[in-house]
């Protein structure tokens, strides 16, 4: 130990805020600089430490034993501070606790048991892009396909009832603030926790859901005692928060992707088996979900630096992939290249156990747009959404040309 | 041995009872091994071909290490043997999964029963229900006293939740006196031999459905040899044909040949690599697909798993 004192590394001290405003809409410029400045970064001004480069926060997301989640994954440290709702069962949870209700949704949510929705997402898909032409070439491309799709198709894959799910984006949007500080955006959603936790809490009932949903399928793995009554409508209520926002904004991603790299979207046209792996590269570029925090289970020592115990890390998911040590020409779009162990769905036990839903989403919407468009530019300036952890979208104005 | 992430070093062999060994493997780099869950068992090939499958008895806090324990089984096919006359520290194996087909449920209260060898899969289960706090006991048989491997770290560690059975001092476990009263708060584990499990499944014929979960050791319907000669690989879109060599994995040859293909964990658990098998029969070795969707070999992950015979078409 005293050796390991007497070699720490004093870490570089930055006082920027990650949540300011101006940071959320344009986070490249500190992802740069914290990348730069070393491999773990000391945040004055929230007293933790940040990584910012690939290699670490890579190793900090698989390494579970030592970089925990149940004291919160936001800014908030839950051993000392009260959460805003109880806490999530996945998200914020460790082994063994996090383990069951992680089995059930990973087996619900793989790949083979979801290729009964490839048909039907496909045929939602194209009736919505159809409905979207038919009405004009203009258009603004985040509440007319980015949210709009997977506002028609997960929560009916889920088993949600038809009234309400416009409080689906505002819950998710509210979440996914509250890993941050307590800054003005948390302060902005205040009035609404207590109605929008409700009407989710409301959803996650096993008489509000269908009988052939995801929903459904988690309240009857309680049935068989893989998990608790109890659990059960917690492991719902992770689906709503972590599914719906997380997509519409990599989809966002995606269209703004391709408006911007004509190139890519003819590639995409040429070859719309890409689809898949376009989805991945605008995660890897745009990162939707931008970062969380872990909270040390020991003295941890990172490329020197010692993160004391039961302190927060934050792990910045965007700067890691757009690391030059890791991608080639990282800000560039790019079809070509392999986005293979991007960072943009965690990695390790707590990886986004809904990859394989937002992927199947995003093929079904992007094979549809390109039967369908041959060319896409944007027609106006982009807005973005300030939140803590999304980089959001507030506006996506697209001109495109219909096939012949 | 196949595929670079599935091969591992074996560090440590000790004998842990007699008749019973146990293993300890890592990744030759050191690196971290891929996570698992009490219940969980991996596929073990040996150098001369075979695989068996041990369940992980070790501590999952440690991501650098697997355990198993392995009981010499004098009717077995030589896979046992040769582990206990032939294997040693630092030979190279390779590994498949690891998968769970008896994960622990919550519960208040578990009752645990191993017969010998059986308590493999137990043992992390007991360690991680006294995490939980839950109330629990382990009722734990074996021919004598001696065969009973970590006997005493276990009655060391927890005293008198446990309950040891030798069956030349004591006679068969009491199951009658266990199980005979149903208790609705109470989940029932048990690992051991066939009759051990036909017996409690016997006695726990008026329990609640689902309280009890069973773990078969299946030593005598195994898998089929793994292959340690190169294979071919057609993607039948693509129009390519390339062969595979045992210390490539699939996803390389194939991406080197030319196929884009999206991967992320690479160790078989995220499922990202899922590819559609057109014809040939996988060799599975990942952590996601259920026994069912093995055996419809119109699927495999690409990342760990391999071929069970000469030839594999790929929808790419």
């Amino acid at each position: 130990m005293t050796e390991a004192l007497e070699r720490a590394v004093v870490p570089p001290v930055s006082d920027a805020d990650p949540f300011a405003h101006e940071v959320l809409l344009d986070p490249e410029p500190l992802h740069q600089a914290l990348r730069e400045a070393g491999p773990v970064v000391y945040l004055s001004r929230y007293d933790v430490h940040a990584l910012a480069r690939y290699e670490q926060v890579h190793a900090a997301l698989v390494d579970w034993q030592r970089f925990e989640s149940g004291s919160g994954v936001g800014l908030a440290n839950f051993r000392h501070e009260k959460p805003w709702r109880p806490p999530s069962l996945l998200l914020e949870a460790d082994p063994p606790r996090h383990d069951a209700p992680r089995r059930i949704l990973r087996e619900i949510l793989a790949p083979p048991a979801l290729r009964r929705l490839r048909a039907s997402w496909a045929a939602v898909a194209e009736e919505l892009v159809d409905q979207v032409l038919a009405e004009g070439t203009e258009f603004d491309a985040f509440t007319a396909l980015a949210e709009a799709f997977p506002l028609r198709a997960f929560p009916d894959a889920v088993g949600l009832g038809p009234d309400g799910r416009e409080n689906l984006l505002p819950y998710g949007n509210m979440a996914f603030n509250a890993f941050g500080p307590r800054n003005d955006l948390v302060a902005a959603d205040a009035h609404r926790t207590a109605e929008l936790s409700a009407w989710v809490n409301a959803q996650c009932r096993r008489e509000a859901l269908s009988e052939d949903g995801f929903g459904a399928q988690i309240w009857a793995a309680a049935d068989r005692g893989d998990l608790t009554y109890e659990q059960a409508p917690l492991v719902v209520r992770s689906l709503l928060t972590a599914g719906v926002d997380t997509t519409v904004h990599g989809l966002a991603a995606c269209l703004y992707a391709f408006a911007t790299h004509p190139g890519e979207w003819q590639r995409l046209r040429d070859r719309p088996e890409l689809a898949r792996a376009a989805f991945d590269e605008a995660v890897r570029w745009q990162s939707p979900v931008q970062t969380f925090f872990r909270t040390a289970t020991t003295d941890v020592t990172i490329a020197g630096t010692i993160v004391p115990k039961d302190t927060k890390i934050l792990m910045f998911l965007g700067a890691a992939n757009r690391d030059p040590d890791r991608w080639h020409d990282p800000d560039r779009f790019d079809l070509t290249r392999d986005p293979s162990g991007h960072v943009g769905f965690g990695m390790g036990l707590h990886q986004c156990v809904g990859q394989h839903v937002a992927r199947l989403e995003a093929e079904a919407l992007l094979t549809a747009l390109a039967d369908r468009i041959e060319r896409i530019e944007l027609a106006g300036t982009p807005h973005r959404h300030p939140n803590n952890t999304l980089r959001s979208w507030a506006s996506l104005p697209l001109r495109v040309q219909p096939t012949a | 041995m196949p595929g670079n992430a599935a091969t591992l070093t074996v560090s440590v062999k000790e004998d842990v009872a007699e008749g019973v060994v146990s293993l300890t493997l890592a990744r030759p780099d050191g690196a971290r091994l891929p996570d698992w869950t009490p219940g969980s068992h991996i596929d073990l090939v040996l150098p001369e071909g075979t695989t068996r499958q041990y369940s992980l008895c070790g501590d999952r806090w440690d991501a650098h290490t697997y355990r198993i324990a392995v009981l010499r089984e004098p009717a077995g096919r030589g896979g046992s043997a040769y582990v206990h006359d032939r294997l040693r520290p630092g030979d190279r194996v390779g590994v498949g999964g690891p998968r769970n087909h008896f994960p622990l449920v919550p519960s208040e209260k578990y009752l645990f029963i191993a017969g010998g060898i059986g308590i493999t899969p137990l043992l992390p289960m007991v360690r991680q229900a006294e995490l939980l706090g839950a109330d629990w006991q382990l009722l734990y048989g074996g021919r004598t006293r001696a065969s009973m491997a970590f006997r005493e770290e276990l009655t060391e560690a927890y005293g008198e939740r446990v309950h040891v059975v030798p069956q030349d001092e004591l006679g068969l476990l009491d199951l009658a006196t266990w199980l005979g009263t149903p208790r609705p708060d109470t989940k029932v584990y048990c690992c051991g031999p066939a009759p051990l499990l036909a017996a409690v499944e016997a006695a726990c014929a008026a329990w609640p459905p689902y309280a009890l979960r069973v773990e078969r050791f299946t030593s005598a319907a195994q898998t089929a040899p793994v292959r340690d000669t190169p294979f071919e690989v057609e993607l039948r879109r693509t129009g390519r044909t390339v062969t595979v060599t045992p210390e490539v994995s699939v996803l390389d040859a194939v991406r080197r040949a030319g196929a884009d293909v999206l991967s992320s964990c690479e160790q078989g658990t995220c499922g990202t690599c899922l590819t559609p098998v057109l014809e040939g029969q996988p060799d599975h070795r990942d952590s996601v697909l259920a026994d069912h969707e093995r055996a419809a070999n119109d699927c495999m992950f690409l990342c760990v798993s391999r071929s069970c015979g000469d030839r594999l078409v790929l929808d790419l």
